[in-house]
């Protein structure tokens, strides 16, 4: 593929291999009669951290959500396009939501967990795709996903406490690790901070660059910050159309195209 | 020119006008609660005031010699039961002459018509009380159960009592003997219905109106649930949902007497189920019911946030996993409230059941549902109907209790609701 010649400019994007995660190619999402996004054809290398930017109903959520089908919830989405996941099309009718979600996890803006307790909040993913054999074999994976999510100190004393009482970021720590449990190839995360005060923010955003280097993750954001901070590559949206692609310092230092120069510049958002 | 009014001032001058409205909003919602209340105190107050008297029963206690020239046993259960009630009432009054059969039976009105059933009873079950002299407490029968309550004015013109002058002096001698007593009316609750409302009760009704409500939630629950869930859940949008909704909506309002003419055509009519029978009456409950349960359910599925169905689905969760692992528990104090008011609202139905014959006359409780049997509030109808003055007191007092079962419900629906509600 034509991402796999360029050379590499920085030491980040190094990380990325070869062939892309993802693959989307020209994509159109319509909500009844208005068409959300046009034509937006994307390649998420793996191990790597790919931002969404754009000011607000520009289409990047709506975008993140087809990668796996959250829109088909919808009722007046219409999804067009290819999307491929390590070269299978997500939306072969042969291919479960069940099973693409399994795959490709997903964090959502509000920290949302189960009114369960934290371990079973975790436990969640593992227990209904099966994926421990017996009680160790979760609690194994439950630790691992709380570790991952740099969750476990704060909470091994009471894994029985209701997940809804720890604060806003242990919980969105909490879904993060929840999301992990499965052993997803790709992780989703839809403005996963916009929620949280300045502290927690910096929590989830260390998780981030640590979770690059065994996931693919694409993350949604409304900070120009943010997404210098923790992508290697950065496409921005306005207007239902990706502007701009590219690494994130190249977006943010050199931007080629006068709109995406503005938002970063403050004059649209 | 005018002077500049500042912002400030535009505010306050237009504060006092706000404040009044305002005050008068306060008032007239104040106004209304203190207008219902006083209504819903004003239908207490009549109900336990005319209610009350039966919850007691004016019953005497005689001392009876089972003579056994009456009673034999080996005739039993058949014997002179009555007669021997009636020498026993002799002996207790002093002058009076029991040779004329007519006073005998003057005198024999004195107790209820059960009594001597009771004494038939207790003889039957024990033989070897025949000759022997034994203490019996029955009920008075209804004239004299209402003079001793004060319903009967002994000082009203004689001709306009349902009592003679003769017949209160021997009241009055059975009372200074010390042998009336006015103990509490448990009959209202263990006795089947009778002509006598000395002996009427409500066993039967309750039984009937049990039977009918189980009858009406194991139908009405899971289906209502079902179609909730398909509709909110998992039905996908377009006319034929829209129309199916709209129709739901239409049924809940649908007056009961409909369904009633409905149940009476198809569950009696063509599926040839038996007339009266608590099983039918429980069948066009749910009917009534499932509109409610439905619309409650949609409404406490649709309170559940999107974010815990999209955590759920983000994970991998199929749609049933997702329903009955998630949004059902969290919707489940809604489901369980609304189901239990529509359960009340069933058991104070009465036009469906008059319609398929749950107001038959019936002296015995039923042992099923497919037995003849009357409920609650089709009881009330029936007893409102009869002209004997106690049946008056026992309108009244059976309207009590089935306001208590009914408030009992509703407390038990808002109990249900504090104790499972989530937090999320």
């Amino acid at each position: 593929m034509l991402d796999s010649m360029a050379p590499a400019p920085d030491m980040r994007a190094t990380a990325a291999p070869r062939a892309p995660k993802i693959d989307a190619r020209g994509v159109n999402v319509h909500y009844g009669e208005t068409q959300a996004l046009h034509d937006v054809s994307i390649a998420i290398p793996d191990r790597s951290v790919t931002a969404f930017i754009g000011p607000s109903g520009c289409g990047k959520s709506t975008f993140l959500r087809c990668f796996n089908r959250m829109n088909d919830t919808i009722p007046s989405c219409r999804v067009s396009g290819g999307i491929t996941l390590e070269g299978e099309d997500i939306f072969d009718p042969r291919i479960d939501p069940v099973q693409l979600r399994a795959r490709v996890g997903m964090v959502f803006q509000k920290p949302n967990p189960f009114s369960k307790s934290i371990f079973d909040n975790v436990a969640y993913g593992p227990r209904i795709h099966g994926l421990a054999q017996g009680r160790d074999e979760l609690a194994d994976i439950v630790e691992t996903a709380l570790r991952k999510a740099a969750l476990w100190d704060e909470v091994k004393d009471r894994l029985t406490a209701p997940g809804t009482g720890l604060s806003g970021g242990q919980q969105q720590r909490l879904c993060i690790a929840r999301a992990i449990a499965t052993r997803p190839e790709v992780l989703l995360m839809d403005e996963p901070c916009s929620a949280l005060d300045p502290i927690a923010t910096a929590q989830i955003e260390e998780l981030i660059a640590e979770l690059s280097s065994r996931f693919s993750i694409v993350i949604v954001t409304h900070s120009m910050q943010q997404a210098a901070r923790v992508s290697h590559r950065t496409a921005f949206f306005h207007l239902g159309h990706m502007v701009e692609l590219g690494d994130t310092d190249a977006v943010f230092t050199n931007p080629r195209d006068p709109r995406t120069e503005a938002y970063i510049t403050g004059r649209i958002g | 020119m005018t002077p500049q009014l500042t912002t400030l001032d535009r505010v306050q001058a237009s504060l006092g006008r706000r404040r009044r409205k305002e005050r008068l909003l306060r008032a007239s919602g104040l106004l209304a609660i203190l207008f219902a209340f006083a209504m819903l105190g004003a239908l207490f107050l009549s109900l336990i005031s005319t209610g009350h008297s039966a919850f007691v029963q004016t019953h005497a206690t005689l001392e009876v010699y089972v003579d056994p020239d009456e009673i034999r046993e080996d005739r039993l259960p058949r014997g002179g039961f009555d007669e021997v009630l009636v020498a026993a009432l002799g002996r207790a009054l002093d002058g009076v002459a029991l040779d004329e059969r007519s006073t005998r039976r003057r005198v024999g009105a004195i107790l209820s018509n059960g009594a001597q059933f009771q004494l038939r009873d207790r003889v039957a079950a024990d033989p070897s009380l025949i000759g022997q002299t034994i203490t019996l407490t029955v009920p008075v029968s209804d004239p004299y159960d209402q003079l001793n309550k004060g319903a009967i004015d002994p000082d009203t013109p004689e001709a306009n009592r349902r009592l003679d002058d003769d017949q209160i002096a021997m009241f009055t001698q059975l009372q200074a003997a010390g042998l009336i007593s006015t103990p509490l009316n448990w009959g209202l609750l263990v006795n089947a219905d009778s002509r006598f409302p000395e002996l009427a009760g409500l066993k039967g009704a309750l039984i009937g109106s049990a039977w009918a409500l189980i009858v009406c939630f194991l139908i009405s629950f899971p289906l209502g649930i079902g179609a909730a869930i398909y509709l909110e859940e998992l039905a996908p949008r377009n006319r034929f949902s829209t129309l199916i909704e709209v129709n739901i909506n239409n049924l809940a309002a649908v007056p009961s007497v409909v369904y009633g003419l409905l149940a009476l055509s198809v569950f009696i009519g063509w599926f040839g189920l038996p007339r009266s029978a608590p099983l039918v009456g429980g069948m066009t409950l749910a009917l009534m019911t499932m509109p409610t349960i439905i619309i409650a359910t949609r409404a406490a599925l649709k309170a559940v946030p999107a974010s815990i169905r999209e955590a759920a689905l983000g994970l991998g969760a199929s749609r049933q996993q997702v329903v009955f692992g998630h949004v059902l528990p969290l919707a489940m104090p809604g489901i369980l409230t609304g189901t239990i008011i529509g359960l009340a609202q069933a058991l104070g139905e009465t036009a469906p059941l008059l319609l398929i014959g749950m107001n038959a006359f019936i002296t015995s409780a039923p042992d099923g549902p497919l037995s003849s049997a009357t409920a609650l509030p089709t009881q009330i109808f029936i007893w409102a109907d009869s002209p004997e003055r106690g049946f008056a007191s026992r309108t009244s007092a059976a309207i009590l209790v089935l306001l208590g079962f009914l408030i009992t419900m509703n407390a038990v629906a808002v109990f249900l609701r504090n104790k499972l509600e989530r937090k999320w």
